[in-house]
């Protein structure tokens, strides 16, 4: 039994790492460029939520759709002012510049809130349903649902609005886009908007149940890359295959071995599949 | 990016500029204090480390983001053996080329016999990285997490045999590797193996056709650059005396590693040195910038919005742009 509370407590983490690489994945799959800051921002914006909810006692949640906006302006700006302009570049210098955004996050986080871990404090945090003897984090469930809603309503976006077909056709053929006459930079700006809102409301959610530090963007990051790898760079269902895989198989590791070797795992399952599967496990080859 | 021609020869500028650099480099500890020392030490090893990841990423076009890799094993394997053995600490840096060459032969052989490239190779330089981190971060026998320590030794006069002296030591000894490096990609760059590295580099497919084994020179890269970093390893495990897997084989170790490089230059043989010049300074500059300013993170953000400009506005890199103003080259650069 317990270990079903445990696979139940990983599934859930997994849905909401899974809007997180959705949100990397969606930039890759689009703009193709490796969004080396994607932790950086989600942190950033976790701090937004966090400063609320010190200053006015708001609930994560409520601050999420904020958040998200405030995340998707950034996203929408850095695009629009920087990233276009080196849609062309080689990709290592490309890495390296949102490398160095990376740092300038980090760093300011770091000199605005110092480094201590800061927490949000909501009145239910410790309550928990239980479904025939299965016990069940009522913020783990509240927010593995949030992370569902926010991949539905992403998945309606690209399937159901034109702006959202437009993107798709700008992913499959630049050229092609361009030549019917889409705004291709406009759609790359509301692409890596998009992204970056994805990663901000996951901020949010994960804030539920998860202390905030500067120095942890980085580990997020790589989290990020690792399940989207795993479930294929660009392939939307993949992202959430690939959060719950790493969050099941996070949480069992933790439980049966040693909680500090559980990255060992993920890194692990990553280097089996860029061998064997390079284009992950729901990707389509180059 | 430039293909080197054998007919490039240095200009008599570049020369004399080359030797003025070198004498004053040689003079230095005479005049410089302990703490300038230490600085021109980190200078050193950033230029010799990014002189050997150029290897891989400015020659053969590998980009590896896990180098910190190559540095944990060549460190931990001279320390180690050091420690438990008394192995000398240079039969145990040949020991940790060993092993890291080892390390990128089989990275090397399964990615590109997988047919990995670009981002994906990149990621997974990343994977392995992080794995023996973690892995090492669990290894008791080279001190798990709490670190291996090498004992120290009066620092007074220097022992080139065991790696123990003042800072002057090092200096002199990286000042060797540096020119060393640099002499030895000159030669490669200039010979069969640099014009399959870049022929391979622009275009795989075409330089097969001509009948290039792409995959072994490529793993030629990968091992050569490996143990090349894994010499500076062993020499910084014997300058630090500690070594925790956390900060050994961190990626942000490997993207310091990198920045260098990249700053001053991919795939010239000044780059490395520009880059590794600009960076210290910066970085140096940024910590005394603390000490007046007490803001955590101030330094690292400092860091970053010159990194920022940098990339952005010269992407080729600071020594080409340098090369040109003090007209070193000999001919302009191609486009």
């Amino acid at each position: 039994m317990l270990v079903l509370n445990i696979l139940l407590a990983g599934l859930l983490t997994g849905a909401i790492y899974g809007l997180m690489a959705l949100g990397l994945s969606v930039i890759f799959g689009v703009i193709r460029v490796v969004n080396f800051a994607h932790g950086e921002m989600m942190v950033a914006g976790m701090y937004v939520a966090i400063v609320l909810n010190a200053r006015w006692g708001v609930d994560p949640l409520l601050a999420l759709p904020l958040v998200a906006a405030l995340l998707f302006a950034a996203g929408y700006l850095l695009q629009r002012g920087l990233i276009n302009r080196l849609i062309d570049r080689p990709h290592y210098n490309q890495f390296l510049v949102l490398l160095a955004i990376a740092i300038l996050l980090t760093s300011s986080t770091l000199m605005i809130f110092g480094p201590d871990a800061r927490n949000a404090q909501v009145g239910y945090a410790f309550d928990s349903y239980e479904l025939g003897g299965l016990l069940l984090d009522k913020v783990r469930a509240i927010a593995a649902l949030g992370a569902l809603a926010g991949v539905a309503a992403l998945w309606a976006f690209f399937s159901l609005t034109r702006t959202g077909k437009a993107i798709r056709a700008c992913a499959d053929n630049r050229l092609g886009a361009q030549v019917v006459g889409l705004d291709v930079k406009r759609l790359y700006a509301v692409t890596f908007g998009l992204g970056a809102a994805c990663v901000g409301a996951t901020g949010c959610l994960l804030l539920l149940f998860v202390d905030v530090q500067p120095y942890l963007a980085s580990d997020y990051t790589l989290l990020a890359f690792i399940i989207v790898i795993l479930g294929g760079l660009g392939s939307m269902p993949g992202a959430l295959l690939g959060g719950v895989l790493v969050g099941v198989s996070e949480a069992l590791a933790g439980f049966f071995i040693d909680p500090s070797l559980k990255s060992m795992f993920s890194f692990g399952l990553l280097i089996l599949v860029l061998l064997v599967r390079p284009q992950g496990l729901l990707g389509r080859a180059a | 990016m430039r293909i080197a021609a054998p007919s490039d020869r240095p200009s008599r500028r570049a020369l004399a500029a080359l030797g003025l650099v070198l004498a004053a480099a040689l003079a230095l500890p005479l005049v410089a204090s302990d703490y300038v020392l230490s600085v021109m030490v980190l200078m050193l090893f950033a230029a010799y480390l990014g002189q050997a990841w150029n290897i891989m990423m400015g020659y053969a076009g590998l980009l590896s983001i896990g180098h910190a890799l190559y540095v944990g094993l060549g460190a931990y394997t001279a320390a180690a053996l050091f420690v438990h053995y008394g192995l000398p600490p240079w039969l145990g840096m040949l020991a940790g080329m060993a092993v890291a060459s080892l390390a990128g032969t089989v990275i090397g052989a399964l990615s590109f016999r997988f047919g990995l490239t670009g981002v994906y190779f990149a990621l997974l330089t990343i994977a392995f990285a992080e794995f023996t981190r973690i892995l090492f971060d669990h290894f008791g026998w080279v001190g798990a997490s709490s670190g291996l320590f090498l004992p120290v030794k009066s620092l007074a006069h220097a022992d080139l045999v065991n790696l123990r002296g003042p800072p002057a030591l090092f200096y002199y000894l990286m000042l060797a590797l540096v020119a060393g490096a640099l002499a030895l990609s000159r030669a490669l760059i200039r010979g069969r193996i640099g014009f399959y590295w870049q022929a391979i580099r622009e275009d795989q497919d075409a330089a097969e056709a001509l009948g290039i084994d792409s995959f072994r020179c490529k793993l030629a890269a990968v091992a050569l650059s490996a143990a090349m970093t894994a010499v500076a390893g062993a020499i910084e495990a014997f300058y630090y005396n500690n070594l925790y897997p956390s900060s050994v084989f961190a990626i942000g170790n490997s993207v310091e590693l990198m920045s260098a490089p990249i700053v001053g230059g991919l795939g010239t043989l000044g780059g490395p040195l520009v880059g590794a010049f600009v960076l210290t300074i910066l970085g140096e500059s940024m910590t005394a910038l603390t000490s007046v300013v007490h803001i955590d993170g101030i330094k690292q953000w400092s860091y970053g919005a010159v990194l920022l400009a940098i990339v952005v506005l010269q992407p080729d890199g600071l020594w080409p742009w340098l090369a040109r103003r003090l007209k070193l080259a000999s001919r302009e650069p191609g486009p």
